[in-house]
C-alpha cells in the first residue's frame, strides 16, 4: 500500500491588502488566494494541479514546499507534520534536501553569472553530499542524467537554449536525491519542438529516480500525458480531485466540463460540443458567496447560491465539489468527438 | 477569385553585430478573402516578423531586402511612407500579444477609440463616439457604455484584447493580423476570443492573419495553414491538408510531439534545437533534425513546389519545399 507522500487539509493562506499612510498602515482586505485546499499525493505518483491565473495553484505549491506557512490547516510529508519538520533545524534541512522545485522559467531561475557546472554543484556542497573529486563526478553523473554532455558545465546559462536551460533546472533539482518535485509549469515557456524532449525526460527520471510530482499548469493537455491524478482548482478551492483517466473520461464538475470543451484540440476534423463560460473568473478579494462558480454555472440553484459545498466522493476515487452533479442535475460531458 | 493578400519571396534580414539574422527568407503565401490564415512556427520562425514586413512596420537593425506584397493592387514595398500610412489601420490592421501593453493606461477606452477612429476615417467627433460604441457591440462587450468610460485597468485580459480588437477595427480594415492573441489569456477567455474571430471573420468578410505556435488553435479556427521553421515556409495548404496529410517532415513531427486533452499519446520528441539565424544549416534548414533527410537535403536548398493546380486561386494553393515529398510517405496518427 503506497504512503501518502504529501497530504494538504483545509489548507488556507490570506494575502493582506494594505493602505499604508506615512507612519501606519491598515489592512483594508484580504486575497483568499488558498482558501480551504485538501490535496493527497500518494508516493510514486503525479498529481496535477490545473486551474486558469489566479486559482491559487503556485501558492499551493509554495505551501507544499514549506516556502510560506499557511493561515490554518495543517500539511503533512510522509506523515509528519510540516510544522512540526520545519521547527527543528536537523528536520528542516532534511526536508530541504526531500523537497526540490522546477520553476516555469529557466531563464529567471539560474544565475546568470555561474556556470552550469557550479550551479549544479551548488546544492551538493550546501548539503555537505559531496566534496572533492567526487563533487565533480556527482556533477557530471547529473548532467548526464538529463542528457547534457560534460562540455555543457563550463557554459553559463545565456549560452544555452531554453530547453537545456530547464534541464540543468532538473538536474539541480535532482542534486539531492529528492523524493517530492515540484514542477511549476515547467514546459509552459518552452517551445513546441522542445515540450515533449522535457516532458519525456521528466517521466523517464520519476521512474529511474523513484519519484513523486506536484505538477502545476494550466495546459490540461501535457497534464492528461503526465499525471496519475489530477485536481482542478477555482479560485482558491479544489474543485474536483480524480484519477486522471476518470476525470477526462467522466469530468462532473460543471467548471472541469467547461475548462475541458475549452482547450484546442489540434486536429480540424474534431467537432465537439462546446461550453463557452460567460464572464471572468471573480475577484479572490471578494469571493462570491456559495459555491463560487455559481455566477458563471448554468446549473446553478438556490442552494448552490446560498451554501458551499464541500469535496464529496462520488465513488472510483472521484471527488467533486458540488452540490447538483452527485444527484445527477448535470450531464455528462464526453471528450469523445464525432470525426466528419 | 484574387486572394486578398500576397507575399512573395519576402526576406526580411536583421543587420546585427553578430551578423546578418535571415529571419525571414523567401517567405511566400497567398491570403484569399474572408478567411483566416494561420502562420504556425516555433519561436525564431520568422512569424511575427512577416507580419511587421507587411505592414512595414520592422523595427531596426531590420530591414526589407526583397520580395513583393501584394495588396488592392499594389506592391506594397513600393509605396512611400506617406501612401504606406493609408494602409496601415485603414486596410490592413494590427493586435498584438498583450493587450495590456497595446492600450495606453492614462486614456479611457473612449478617448483611445475615438482617437483610433478619426485618424483612420473622415468622421467627426461626435459621429466617432456612435462609432465607437457601436464597434463595442461589434466585438460583443457587455454594456458598452460602462467600459467605454473605464481605463484599461479596470478591465479584465478577455475585456482588454476585446477592446483592442475593435480599434483594430476601427478603420473598417480588410486585412486584420493578430499576433498571438490569445497567449496571454485563459483558456476559458481564449476560447470566447477565438470564437469572436471567426464570427468576424464570417460576418464582416475579414480576412484574418491569425499568428499562433498553437496547433490546437490553428486546429480549430484556421482556414488555412502556412508552416514556417527558422525563417522559411515549410508548406502551406488547407487545414485539413496540414493536419491529416503534411507532406513536410517539420510539420509531422510538430503533430507528432504535440500532448492531445482528448486521449493519451506517447509523445514523440523531435531531437535537436531551432538553428541559430546568424548561420542557419546549409541546405534545407531542417535537415540535421530530420528523420528523413538524405546527403542532398544538406547541400542543396528545397526549392518551392506547387501540388495541384489552383490558377484561379478558388481553393487554398497546396505548396511544400522539401527535397523528398513525394518519396516519403507521413503518417500521422
Amino acid at each position: 500500500m503506497p504512503q501518502d507522500i504529501l497530504e494538504l487539509k483545509d489548507v488556507k493562506k490570506y494575502y493582506p491588502l494594505t493602505e499604508r499612510y506615512t507612519f501606519r498602515s491598515r489592512v483594508t482586505a484580504y486575497v483568499k488566494a488558498v482558501d480551504g485546499v485538501s490535496l493527497t499525493l500518494p508516493e510514486q505518483s503525479t498529481v496535477g494541479l490545473v486551474g486558469e491565473s489566479g486559482c491559487g495553484k503556485t501558492t499551493t505549491a509554495k505551501i507544499a514546499a514549506g516556502l510560506i506557512r499557511p493561515d490554518s490547516g495543517s500539511v503533512k510529508f510522509m506523515g509528519a507534520d510540516l510544522s512540526e519538520i520545519l521547527g527543528d533545524s536537523g528536520s528542516a534541512k532534511q526536508f530541504r534536501r526531500s523537497v526540490q522545485l522546477v520553476y516555469q522559467n529557466p531563464y529567471s531561475s539560474l544565475d546568470p553569472m555561474m556556470t552550469v557546472g557550479d550551479i549544479v554543484k551548488e546544492p551538493l556542497i550546501i548539503h555537505g553530499l559531496a566534496r572533492g573529486r567526487e563533487l565533480e563526478e556527482a556533477m557530471y553523473s547529473l548532467l548526464r542524467k538529463v542528457n547534457l554532455e560534460d562540455y555543457h558545465a563550463l557554459r553559463y546559462p545565456h549560452e544555452l537554449s531554453g530547453g537545456q536551460r530547464q534541464r540543468v533546472c532538473i538536474a539541480r533539482a535532482l542534486a539531492t536525491q529528492p523524493k517530492l518535485v515540484l514542477l511549476d509549469e515547467p514546459v509552459s515557456s518552452l517551445d513546441l519542438s522542445i515540450r515533449a524532449q522535457i516532458l519525456n525526460l521528466l517521466v523517464e527520471l520519476k521512474e529511474r529516480e523513484r519519484l513523486s510530482y506536484l505538477y502545476i499548469s494550466h495546459d490540461l493537455a501535457t497534464v492528461r500525458q503526465m499525471c496519475d491524478y489530477v485536481a482542478v482548482m477555482y479560485l482558491g478551492r479544489v474543485v474536483e480531485y480524480a484519477p486522471t483517466d476518470e476525470l477526462f473520461n467522466n469530468p462532473m464538475h460543471p467548471y472541469t466540463q467547461a475548462l475541458l470543451s475549452a482547450i484546442p484540440i489540434p486536429d480540424p476534423r474534431v467537432k465537439r460540443k462546446r461550453m463557452v463560460l460567460e464572464g471572468d473568473v471573480p475577484n479572490p478579494v471578494n469571493p462570491p458567496e456559495g459555491c463560487r462558480f455559481h455566477t458563471r454555472c448554468r446549473y446553478a440553484s438556490q442552494l448552490c447560491r446560498e451554501r458551499d459545498q464541500k469535496l464529496i466522493e462520488v465513488g472510483n476515487q472521484h471527488w467533486v465539489a458540488c452540490w447538483v452533479a452527485p444527484t445527477g442535475g448535470i450531464p455528462s460531458y464526453s471528450l469523445e468527438y464525432t470525426r466528419e | 477569385m484574387e486572394p486578398t493578400l500576397q507575399v512573395e519571396s519576402l526576406r526580411t534580414y536583421f543587420y546585427t553585430e553578430a551578423g546578418v539574422v535571415k529571419a525571414v527568407d523567401d517567405v511566400g503565401f497567398s491570403v484569399r478573402p474572408s478567411t483566416i490564415h494561420a502562420l504556425v512556427g516555433e519561436s525564431g520562425s520568422g512569424k511575427t516578423v512577416t507580419a511587421q514586413s507587411i505592414l512595414r512596420i520592422v523595427p531596426k537593425p531590420g530591414r526589407i531586402v526583397g520580395g513583393r506584397i501584394v495588396f488592392e493592387g499594389r506592391n506594397l514595398l513600393d509605396l512611400g511612407e506617406r501612401q504606406m500610412r493609408m494602409v496601415r489601420g485603414r486596410r490592413i490592421s494590427l493586435i498584438q500579444q498583450d493587450p495590456t501593453a497595446t492600450l495606453d493606461p492614462m486614456f479611457t477606452i473612449q478617448d483611445q477609440l475615438v482617437e483610433a477612429i478619426m485618424v483612420t476615417t473622415e468622421l467627426d467627433r461626435e459621429q466617432a463616439k456612435k462609432k465607437a460604441r457601436k464597434l463595442l457591440e461589434d466585438v460583443k462587450i457587455p454594456g458598452p457604455e460602462n467600459v467605454l468610460k473605464s481605463y484599461p485597468h479596470q478591465l479584465s485580459g478577455g475585456m482588454r484584447q476585446r477592446v483592442a480588437i475593435a480599434r483594430a477595427l476601427a478603420g473598417n480594415p480588410k486585412v486584420l493580423i493578430a499576433d498571438e492573441p490569445t497567449t496571454a489569456l485563459d483558456v476559458t477567455i481564449q476560447a470566447q476570443i477565438l470564437e469572436l474571430m471567426r464570427s468576424l471573420r464570417d460576418e464582416y468578410g475579414l480576412s484574418i492573419i491569425l499568428i499562433t505556435h498553437d496547433l490546437g488553435i490553428v486546429a480549430q479556427v484556421a482556414d488555412e495553414v502556412t508552416v514556417m521553421y527558422a525563417g522559411k515556409v515549410c508548406e502551406s495548404g488547407s487545414v485539413d491538408d496540414i493536419f491529416h496529410s503534411p507532406l513536410h517532415p517539420y510539420t509531422q513531427a510538430l503533430l507528432l510531439s504535440v500532448p492531445r486533452v482528448d486521449k493519451r499519446v506517447r509523445l514523440r520528441a523531435i531531437p535537436g534545437n531551432i538553428p541559430d539565424l546568424v548561420q542557419p544549416p546549409q541546405g534545407c534548414r531542417f535537415h540535421p533534425r530530420c528523420p528523413y533527410a538524405v546527403e542532398r537535403c544538406s547541400q542543396e536548398e528545397p526549392g518551392l513546389e506547387k501540388v495541384g493546380s489552383q490558377a484561379d486561386h478558388t481553393l487554398p494553393s497546396r505548396s511544400v519545399y522539401c527535397h523528398r515529398f513525394r518519396e516519403i510517405k507521413l503518417e500521422v496518427v
